[in-house]
């Protein structure tokens, strides 16, 4: 763009040269650091939760962290073990899990397999309004509904006020959404000439669906649940109000357990000083945290990429 | 799903779903099981709306508006600082977002060179970032709004710089999608003619994606109204007794009162909380219903 075409001999002819314009310049300057924001931005979330951090693993050994199993770092004898919280996140988020992959699966199939183009159309943005629901709304709705009506009453499963069960259920229902667009997005890009291959060798729908359509978007699949995964990792509301306010090492979901995102927020809203140890713990959870995303995240975009190239 | 044979369909894809072959036990099973999956949501999206509208049904009256809220009569507690400080909040994580958002997007598109292998760093940061956490970027508002020299806590712009850190990925990747279904010939013709890089996107590309950008940005919007954990970060009061009065004040927003209120034991905060939610859940409707007619009414088809 910034050849210059010489004009001719005749100083009347036209000059074609082609200049830059200062302010074009200028103008892809601001989009560019624009851009380049949102690497500032990761780069901040690492120092601003490694800073704190590194303060707290200054006071508290990096071998109490990982390796202790009580998590009472207000407590007279305090202690700093973090397995009682990460336990209990990846408890909340199997049972959200368990609830998520089928419903998320099956209505993925219904949509992409069975439904007709307007059915897809109408149905989907129902699914869309499932995701809008703020994640408060969710665990109000779990302290209210899902632990009272549904799991005492109609259930009689022996929960308390707070357990897992209850955290989990209502997060698998707020990650269904998740799930099921971005494997109706895999199962769709399966390529119509092995559905009709199927069918022209006497499958019906159902076979077809599971054992053609199902393998061959497999990775888009598994990228959608690892996604589902992270999501649920990282939520904070519900398993706040929900899943319960003390550390709890335990395998019962029917318990009330704290979770690494529930520590957080409990934390943040209370009283402690900030800079002393107790503070700082916000940060060392908050950057587990953030890893055990990233490190998902990861996965799942590498996995998602591995799927795109085999069409 | 014996209907099939009555429609109408065009030949490529309907008449190769084998419709007429789902007549035995496990296809009609599997087809309920999935028919299911896709309405359990809309069951349970359903006992959540009538419980919440059960539970509130006592306060559906004016007072959830127009009072502050109150620890010593919970029965009069009101939503009006919640409910201004949301409309403050989201402005100016609107003002904060959209720009910078659209910016990106814009270089992303148009004018990055797609092989360069910082440019591809820039994509894959974008696609981490639309999934951390939301209490992660409340952690990283309160360290940038310290690094700014703002001592206070729980003020508007701190709030407006968490939410708007977290809805920009997806405002970039929206825009990118809207920018992206433009077609060459708009661009190509306009270069043809003369004009520059700059010139054809904003007069031209920016143009006839606005639909898409506007239907994206307000569904990311309607995502910010509702979170609660970034602004509990970054130290949001729960009670105010004031109407927020500029970007510098201090504030609360109603999924925070909501979230405080279903922690209270007393009864009358539980009701309260619920009517609150009907009047959020209110707004994220209207917002996603403006998104939705944008799409309906602008989208155009090239």
């Amino acid at each position: 763009m910034n050849r210059t075409i010489a004009p001719a001999a005749n100083p009347q002819a036209l000059d074609l040269s082609t200049r830059r314009r200062p302010a074009d310049t200028a103008i892809r300057a601001v989009l560019l650091v624009a851009a380049l924001l949102s690497v500032a931005t990761t780069i901040g979330i690492f120092v601003a939760l490694l800073r704190p951090a590194l303060d707290f693993f200054a006071d508290v050994r990096i071998a109490e962290f990982f390796g202790s199993t009580r998590w009472a770092p207000n407590a007279a004898d305090p202690s700093f073990g973090v397995w009682p919280l990460v336990s209990a996140t990846l408890l909340i988020t199997l049972v959200a899990l368990l609830l998520a992959i089928p419903l998320g699966l099956g209505a993925a199939m219904y949509l992409s397999e069975y439904a007709s183009t307007t059915t897809r159309r109408r149905l989907k943005p129902v699914l869309e309004l499932l995701a809008g629901v703020p994640s408060v709304v969710y665990g109000f709705f779990a302290l209210t509904f899902v632990t009272p009506t549904l799991l005492q009453e109609v259930l009689h499963v022996d929960v308390g006020f707070t357990s897992a069960l209850s955290a989990g259920l209502v997060l698998g229902v707020m990650i269904i959404p998740t799930v099921a667009s971005l494997s109706e997005d895999a199962m769709s890009a399966v390529p119509l000439a092995l559905r009709q291959g199927s069918f022209a060798m006497g499958a019906n729908r159902m076979q077809t669906t599971l054992r053609v359509v199902f393998p061959a978007a497999l990775s888009g699949i598994a990228a959608a649940v690892i996604l589902g995964l992270s999501r649920a990792v990282g939520e904070t509301m519900i398993v706040t109000l929900a899943a319960g306010s003390r550390p709890n090492l335990s395998l019962d979901p029917r318990e009330g357990m704290q979770a690494m995102t529930g520590y957080i927020a409990t934390t943040a809203g209370g009283e402690n000083p900030v800079g002393s140890t107790s503070y700082n713990t916000l940060f060392a959870v908050g950057l587990a945290l953030f890893t055990m995303t990233l490190v998902i995240n990861t996965v799942s975009v590498t996995l998602v990429r591995r799927y795109r190239q085999e069409y | 799903m014996a209907a099939g044979y009555g429609e109408t369909a065009s030949m490529t894809v309907l008449a190769s779903t084998a419709r007429d072959r789902d007549h035995s036990v496990g296809s009609m099973v599997f087809l309920f099981a999935l028919w299911f999956s896709l309405f359990f949501g809309v069951l349970v999206l359903g006992a959540l709306i009538v419980s919440t509208a059960i539970d509130g049904s006592p306060r559906f009256d004016s007072e959830l508006v127009t009072n502050y809220s109150s620890r010593l009569r919970p029965e009069t507690t009101g939503f009006r600082a919640g409910i201004l400080g949301t409309v403050w909040v989201m402005i100016a994580t609107a003002a904060l977002a959209i720009p910078l958002g659209i910016a990106a997007a814009l270089h992303l598109e148009e004018f990055a060179n797609r092989e360069r292998w910082w440019n591809r760093l820039v994509e894959i940061n974008i696609q981490n970032l639309a999934a951390v956490p939301s209490v992660i970027y409340g952690m990283l508002a309160v360290a940038s709004v310290a690094l700014i020299g703002i001592q206070q806590r729980g003020l508007v712009v701190s709030g407006a710089i968490a939410l708007a850190l977290l809805i920009l990925p997806v405002i970039i990747i929206a825009t990118r999608e809207a920018v992206r279904a433009v077609p060459r010939e708009i661009r190509d013709g306009s270069l043809a003619l003369g004009a520059t890089q700059w010139q054809t996107t904003w007069r031209q590309i920016l143009p006839a994606a606005i639909p898409g950008i506007a239907t994206g940005t307000i569904l990311g919007l309607s995502r910010a109204i509702g979170e609660a954990a970034p602004l509990l970060m970054i130290g949001t009061a729960s009670t105010v007794l004031f109407d927020p009065n500029g970007f510098m004040s201090q504030f609360t927003a109603l999924p925070l009162q909501i979230y405080t209120m279903t922690s209270q034991p007393q009864e009358e905060f539980r009701v309260a909380a619920a009517a609150a939610i009907i009047l959020l859940l209110a707004m994220i409707l209207a917002l996603n219903g403006l998104a939705i007619y944008i799409r309906n009414k602008f989208q155009r088809t090239w």
